[in-house]
């Protein structure tokens, strides 16, 4: 399966290694030298301190469920993708990002242990971080 | 004039539509602007200050321009902030400011927009990437409903909160908007026909989201030396504040609002606190919305929202904080799917005595709140405080 046809993200300089990087199944975040802030989403200077003294940090991938809403129905979304979990996922290494559980809404709560898996965006190098249940 | 040079509302408009297939949206623009300036019995020709957040379905840009263009106007001031839902309670304040600083003294204000004679349903939202941030989100099929639903989930973790709270909110405003003649949505519900009715994006059902409809309205801002010359009677604006909350890089607390800066503004500006409002026009895009800027403009307690809306707190006349007596944006109207704009009007008329009369309140003071975009990654929040003129 690819991405495809859900809409695809929009590459450009200060995004492009985040979405690389997830096509050679990693999950990257942004780390301030400076003042020591981990974030995400991407940004070339840090949110916090302005600074441009920042670094990708490679993540474990893991981490866990902040919240999420399951959607049953969605016009225009692929029919093998509903119900669809919005989530937001605490990662281990710090931030929360928005996302999606790959998983029946059923086994998934608020608190559940996560990893990333990475779908490919056809014709592209990139792919798409999303998550799925894991043992603790 | 000076920083403390009072300012009124002297006009508001509610376009009675709320399906509007044969308007133009300009056209909903100027039926608001004619309404609102005969309320106030003003002319067009009196306006010198003009604020919109423009015409959502028009993506040309260019707002000031192609409104003043249409509406034949010649503002020395204009504003075209937009922050959602909230840029209407924004815009107020910004007026405020225009006419202390002497740049107008007539400030129009019109919000319009078409979504339900566009085909917009609830629950979807646009797919396209258009910002920076729509990669990291609506990718991920995020909709509205879907990133209030996630508040939701999180307050009931947090706090409790349960879907029966939630349906109090909604509860409430359809016993107000069975008095409104022109509300969508006139029919009483119960407890139960909230939480029984489908699930749009889990905890919220689709009784727990606003309406989507066609409209708009209008208000009518001005200086002292302009109000001395009115008829009508007019409503002083006595504190405004505003905020953005977002992501915080990554620190999102999708259980509060910015609210709680909004709302210390306001009342910081007009020397009142939440003891002292007697109606409040709370924006109600879901019921969650309610409840969180419950909490967060401090009428009772981070987390406690859930049993104080409980036994009719929120109903008019009698309840302890009366809201949203048109029946609001979930019962009664949410035009372009901004609804700050309502939200000033009704309190407009609660401190006028010009509200239905099952619902008017004896209120002297009101509070009228705003949230636009989304909690559940950046909203704009702005908070009025006005006065009723023989309070």
């Amino acid at each position: 399966m690819t991405w495809d046809p859900r809409p695809a993200p929009e590459v450009n300089p200060e995004t492009e290694r985040y979405w690389q990087a997830a096509a050679d199944g990693e999950l990257l975040v942004r780390e301030c030298l400076d003042c020591g802030l981990v974030y995400h989403y991407p940004r070339s200077r840090c949110p916090d301190c302005f600074g441009e003294n920042v670094e990708w940090r490679e993540t474990s991938g893991r981490g866990e469920v902040y919240s999420y809403s399951a959607t049953r129905t969605m016009s225009g979304w692929p029919e093998e993708d509903l119900p669809l979990v919005l989530a937001y996922v605490e990662l281990d290494a710090g931030p929360r990002t928005m996302t999606n559980v790959d998983a029946d809404p059923d086994d998934v709560e608020i608190g559940t242990r996560v990893e990333a898996r990475f779908v490919d965006v056809a014709d592209s190098d990139i792919a798409v971080p999303v998550f799925v249940p894991v043992e603790n | 004039m000076t920083a403390t040079e009072p300012v009124y509302v002297a006009g508001a408009f509610e376009h009675p539509t709320r399906e509007a297939p044969d308007r133009s949206t300009m056209q909903l623009h100027a039926e608001v602007a004619a309404g609102a300036l005969d309320d106030a019995g003003l002319e067009k020709d009196d306006v010198d200050g003009y604020l919109t957040a423009g015409v959502p379905e028009y993506e040309a840009g260019l707002t000031p321009l192609i409104m003043a263009d249409y509406l034949g106007l010649d503002p020395s001031y204009a504003d075209t902030t937009d922050a959602g839902g909230s840029s209407y309670i924004s815009h107020v304040g910004h007026a405020v400011s225009a006419i202390r600083d002497g740049r107008c003294d007539v400030a129009l204000v019109t919000l319009a927009g078409r979504p339900r004679s566009r085909g917009q349903a609830t629950g979807s939202g646009a797919r396209e990437v258009r910002s920076f941030q729509d990669s990291f989100e609506r990718i991920y099929g995020a909709t509205n409903v879907g990133m209030y639903g996630m508040a939701a989930k999180r307050h009931m973790h947090e706090h409790g909160t349960t879907s029966q709270q939630l349906a109090e909110i909604r509860v409430a405003a359809s016993q107000h908007a069975q008095y409104n003649e022109h509300a969508m949505y006139q029919e009483p519900v119960t407890v139960d026909d909230v939480v029984e009715s489908r699930t749009v994006a889990d905890p919220l059902h689709l009784l727990d989201c606003c309406v989507i409809s066609d409209g708009g309205g209008a208000v009518i801002v001005v200086s002292e030396d302009v109000r001395s010359e009115l008829d009508r009677n007019c409503v002083e604006v006595l504190g405004f504040g505003e905020a953005v909350g977002h992501h915080e890089a990554g620190r999102i607390d999708l259980t509060r609002t910015a609210a709680e800066r909004s709302g210390t503004r306001a009342f910081e500006a007009a020397g009142l606190g939440p003891e002292h409002i007697d109606y409040a026009s709370i924006y109600d895009s879901f019921t969650i919305t309610v409840l969180e800027a419950i909490e967060d403009l401090g009428f009772c307690e981070k987390g406690a929202g859930g049993s104080f809306v409980e036994g009719g707190t929120l109903r008019a006349p009698d309840g302890e904080l009366p809201f949203n007596t048109d029946g609001g944006g979930l019962c009664s109207n949410h035009p372009a799917n901004r609804g700050g704009m309502t939200k000033v009007i009704e309190a407009v008329r609660q401190l006028r005595g010009e509200t239905n009369p099952e619902v008017q309140v004896d209120a002297d003071i009101a509070l009228a709140h705003g949230t636009g975009g989304s909690i559940g990654t950046r909203h704009g929040a702005a908070t009025v405080v006005l006065g009723g003129e023989d309070r």
